[in-house]
């Protein structure tokens, strides 16, 4: 899987990145560190084509260009990243099952669509409660995303992405709107379960120790461009700190 | 030391508000005169008022059942408009809301048609109806349904476009189309959003349906025509006070409804 070439204008004129170029191994794990405003999460959108009303180039996801194709082509794609956002983006009305479940509705398309536990055909029901259960969440089925804890709400947000039986997945820092008990819990869960379906991951993560522990590479953003480019246990901790360091000109 | 001076006083003050506000005085007093508007000729009409009140005394209660009779109609003729108009509403959300929409196009083409039922007045519907399919309630049913559409599809449209965008962009994200993400998010979420306003437009359209007899779009509002007209205003009394009791009973009983769907959410 190859990024190449990725570049990212606003619709203002403002251009963030030119000319990305990355690649990522089938099955390895990629953490993004980098400053806040360095564009991590940003590049992730871009590469996917999610930031409306700008232009982007390049190519990304299996070697497909990700921009200017056809939106039914481009939705087929999607389908087979899953991508984890920082707050969990559950819908709050609906039940814990029927946010898992919603994660299958891209498998079957066109032909059919799944929208709710309760019109949901047997197997989907199982598969979507046999996810609940691997992230400990079986009993809370039937409660609404609403009344579930932060480190809740993640956990079905991760059930989700993984009912898409997705190629890659991508975290967007998955945990730090958690506390670190339960941040260090979802992590474990997490990396654990897209080990188990052999998926690609790339997680953006503030807190080097996880980028370190849970990833086999690591990039670093600064400035829109990739500054930093190894394996997880190349560097020490400190060394990597750098990234962060020298930079006054904080974009976003 | 240094002070920070407070701002002055009427630091808002400007000519050309100051110039709006007497234009809008001169309009005001404009309009009384155009009216004629006498406190005195209306005082005048205090006894008339008197009479009238004394000739609508006893109520004619052997009416009654008749009259209910034609309440319920009308009543049904509300029920039948309101559920035409939101069956015809909730597809329209799909192109007329901003998150929804396919292209700006689509949605100001949509948003024109839904704003086109809703200033085009709901007696003026039951005059087109009336010729269109006849005298009676299905013209009434119709009147009220156009009016919904120009009511709930303002107000559905604009309840999805008030939904928490984060849960509509995974959907995105996952490869969800516009349709997933309207029945998947939006519907549920704005679902009590929807529900008040339906019931709103249930309780505008109970009102709108009694009017709507007047013109010939059948149930209680025809009756009362016809009362009044022959100048049975012993009847035309006790008509207006069940129009009272069921229009105070719909507000109830949606009131009750509503704040069981808010408490809920």
């Amino acid at each position: 899987m190859r990024v190449k070439s990725l570049s990212l204008t606003f619709a203002n004129g403002l251009k963030l990145f030119d000319g990305i170029d990355f690649s990522v191994d089938e099955g390895e794990r990629v953490a993004i560190i980098g400053r806040n405003g360095a564009g991590k999460s940003t590049l992730l959108r871009a590469a996917l084509g999610m930031i409306p009303r700008s232009k982007s180039e390049g190519e990304w996801l299996y070697g497909e260009p990700m921009h200017n194709i056809s939106g039914r082509k481009r939705r087929r794609l999607l389908c087979q990243v899953g991508f984890i956002h920082q707050r969990h983006n559950l819908v709050p009305r609906a039940t814990a099952l029927t946010n898992v479940i919603h994660g299958a509705m891209v498998r079957y398309h066109p032909s059919f669509r799944v929208w709710n536990q309760a019109l949901a055909p047997a197997h989907l029901r199982d598969e979507g409660m046999e996810l609940l259960e691997r992230v400990g969440l079986a009993d809370r089925a039937l409660n609404r995303a609403s009344a579930l804890s932060g480190g809740q709400s993640q956990r079905v947000a991760i059930a989700r992405a993984l009912m898409q039986r997705p190629k890659l997945v991508i975290a967007d820092e998955p945990v730090a709107s958690l506390d670190p008990v339960a941040g260090e819990e979802v992590m474990e869960l997490f990396s654990r379960l897209v080990a188990e379906q052999n998926s690609t991951l790339i997680f953006v993560s503030h807190h080097l120790p996880h980028a370190v522990h849970y990833a086999d590479r690591i990039l670093g953003v600064r400035d829109g461009r990739i500054d930093l480019n190894c394996a997880a246990d190349a560097k020490s901790i400190e060394e990597l700190g750098n990234i962060y360091g020298d930079n006054d000109d904080d974009d976003d | 030391m240094t002070t920070t001076s407070p701002p002055t006083r009427l630091h808002s003050f400007k000519p050309i508000n100051f110039a709006f506000g007497v234009a809008g005085l001169a309009l005001l007093i404009a309009s009384f005169n155009a009216i004629e508007f006498d406190i005195f000729e209306i005082l005048e009409g205090g006894p008339r008022l008197t009479r009238l009140l004394g000739q609508m005394w006893p109520l004619n209660f052997p009416a009654v059942p008749r009259l209910l009779d034609q309440l319920w109609i009308t009543f049904l003729m509300a029920i039948c408009g309101t559920s035409l108009g939101i069956v015809i509403s909730l597809p329209l959300v799909l192109f007329a809301a901003r998150n929804l929409t396919p292209h700006p196009i689509v949605r100001f083409v949509v948003r024109t048609f839904i704003s086109f039922c809703r200033t085009v007045p709901d007696l003026i519907w039951a005059l087109i109806f009336v010729i269109v399919v006849g005298l009676g309630p299905i013209a009434g049913a119709l009147a009220i349904m156009m009016d919904s559409i120009g009511f709930l599809g303002k107000f559905f449209s604009e309840a999805s476009e008030e939904q928490d965008v984060g849960p509509q962009e995974a959907i995105k994200a996952m490869g969800g189309s516009r349709l997933d993400v309207a029945m998947s998010v939006v519907l549920p979420s704005a679902m009590p959003a929807f529900t008040s306003d339906a019931l709103f437009a249930m309780e505008k359209a109970v009102r709108a349906s009694v009017i709507l007899g007047l013109v010939g779009a059948g149930g209680i509002g025809m009756e009362l025509k016809v009362s009044m007209d022959l100048f049975q205003y012993e009847t035309a009394a006790m008509i207006i006070l069940l129009i009272f009791c069921l229009v105070v009973a719909v507000e109830q009983v949606s009131n009750r409804l509503r704040g069981a769907i808010i408490g809920g959410h």
